[in-house]
């Protein structure tokens, strides 16, 4: 259903949106050598109670009113079960919500990251877009961006235009693929 | 497409174009984001709006999203919102179906009915 982690990771960058963030970190960790992958979204959202939280994870759970939860955390904790791995969500009203996601790096059954240049793109494609920091470390090497460094850059230009958001999803691709050793 | 100076040469090309079209009410394009919509492909389509947008430079567009509306069946859904007319919206869109509806819908004001879920 979902291909990429980039699409889980779109996914579950929505919930924290829909729950009044405005402030989204990811911090995605590759280590080859213990192969870990670990995931981690924090978003400065309202945040859930104890029951809340619990309820996030019960695939049979929806708050209709709200749309906060709904399959999308329950599909990449599946994943990431099948994956040697595991979800933990950790939230407090009014304190934002983490979503920590560890997998297996070598796993046979783990999705590939697929295209975070375009998850990015996504996410900041709304007529109010986020604050996003997003920092990727493979090894040694790492990755980074953030959009305030791009509204520095900018200036009085709106993130949200389609050629800005283009450049952004490039930008983050080309990033990933020197990570990944090269053109 | 991806440099710092690319970034900056692109910063100069919008401020110009912005400039121009000031003042005009922006067309409005929404793209289903929920899980449903995701799972669907919903961000390839948002990807080829975005890439068509940018490919003819046309920045008085906007191009946002919802979530789940309930018509998980028919995503990706796009929604065109063209200021004085009824909304729009097309059903199973895919990154093709996303740059025609740029090309007739948006640039030649020209309704694709065979993909429209809300006639």
């Amino acid at each position: 259903m979902m291909e990429e982690l980039a699409l889980h990771i779109l996914d579950i960058m929505e919930n924290s949106l829909a729950a009044g963030a405005s402030l989204l970190e990811l911090t995605i960790l590759e280590d080859p050598v213990a192969n870990r992958m670990i995931i981690e979204l924090t978003d400065n959202g309202r945040g859930m109670s104890e029951k809340e939280r619990q309820a996030a994870l019960d695939p049979f759970f929806t708050s209709r009113t709200t749309r906060r939860v709904g399959l999308g955390l329950s599909l990449l904790r599946a994943t990431a079960e099948q994956c040697g791995g595991s979800l933990t969500l950790v939230s407090q009203p009014g304190k934002g919500t983490r979503v920590v996601v560890t997998l297996e790096l070598n796993h046979i059954d783990r999705p590939p990251l697929g295209d975070m240049g375009a998850t990015i793109a996504s996410i900041l494609s709304r007529e109010d877009p986020p604050e996003v920091y997003y920092y990727h470390q493979r090894g040694k090497e790492a990755f980074e961006f953030s959009t305030s460094w791009l509204k520095e850059q900018l200036g009085d230009i709106p993130v949200n235009l389609a050629p800005v958001l283009k450049w952004v999803q490039s930008h983050i691709d080309e990033g990933l693929k020197a990570l990944y050793g090269g053109e | 497409m991806k440099s710092v100076e690319d970034l900056l040469k692109l910063k100069k090309e919008i401020q110009e174009s912005i400039a121009l079209r000031e003042g005009g009410d922006k067309i409005k394009v929404v793209v289903g984001m929920g899980t449903c919509g995701i799972a669907a492909g919903a961000r390839e389509v948002m990807s080829a709006l975005l890439d068509e947008l940018a490919k003819r430079r046309l920045t008085n567009v906007v191009v946002t999203q919802t979530g789940c509306i309930g018509l998980c069946a028919q995503e990706p859904l796009v929604d065109v919102f063209v200021p004085g007319k009824p909304r729009v919206t097309y059903g199973k869109v895919d990154a093709q179906k996303a740059r025609q509806i740029v090309a007739q819908h948006i640039v030649n004001g020209i309704v694709i009915n065979e993909w429209v879920v809300n006639k």
